[in-house]
């Protein structure tokens, strides 16, 4: 959420804001997920039943990033981004 | 284990996650409140979820020259430092007050990405208008 707009001020158009921000993002959880590790925070069994249709997913969501217009894509992470500011608020 | 919802939990997350929008309130939420996962493990599972999905996104996405290889290892090292002087100020400002404030700006930052139009990139500012 961070990501996107900073990328986006740097001059990189809407949609390659977001497929750059899951680079930066993607090495973050990696330091996160090996810090988690160490804490004993991790449990791997949890994550795999969800990871097959996950992948399923993302590779949806690359067609759709490429095919959908900037201006869509942009109102709709605003909208995100308003309510995930209200579910913080909210509790 | 309810697989279908397993499922479509899955591809929704998985979406959000490959067009760049987060997309892991879902997953941790789901995580919480149906999977009856503890909530340390729950953000632990979003993050190693991340892993793979981003993995093939950005395969796609390079492939569809959409990522900017270039901008992503400042952007890291910005985030890294910002990670550190957050954690920080969790130790000394009340979590909630953080918590609050932080939806906050993430609401208007909302408002501001609904209300501005699509903007030029660096390249077409810098060109010369045709008349």
């Amino acid at each position: 959420m961070i990501a996107v707009p900073i990328l986006e001020k740097s001059g990189l158009e809407q949609k390659k804001a977001h497929a750059t921000s899951i680079a930066v993002t993607s090495i973050l959880s990696l330091i996160s997920v090996i810090i988690y590790i160490f804490k004993g925070g991790l449990k791997i069994s949890y994550a795999l039943p969800y990871i097959p249709m996950g992948l399923v997913g993302a590779a949806a969501g690359g067609f759709i990033l490429k095919k959908i217009p900037d201006k869509k894509l942009k109102k709709f992470f605003g909208f995100v981004m308003i309510f995930s500011g209200i579910k913080l608020i909210a509790g | 284990m309810n697989w279908f919802s397993i499922g479509i939990v899955s591809l929704l997350t998985g979406i959000m996650a490959s067009l760049g929008l987060g997309g892991g309130m879902i997953l941790t939420l789901y995580l919480c409140f149906f999977a009856d996962i503890p909530q340390l493990f729950a953000q632990g599972t979003n993050l190693l979820f991340f892993l793979p999905i981003a993995a093939l996104s950005l395969i796609i996405h390079s492939k569809n020259h959409l990522v900017e290889w270039k901008k992503v290892f400042p952007l890291i090292i910005t985030g890294a430092f910002s990670a550190v002087i957050f954690s920080f100020w969790a130790t000394i400002i009340n979590k909630v007050i953080l918590k609050k404030a932080f939806g906050g700006f993430l609401i208007l930052m909302g408002i501001k990405e609904i209300c501005t139009k699509v903007g030029k990139t660096k390249s077409e500012r810098s060109e010369p208008s045709r008349k």
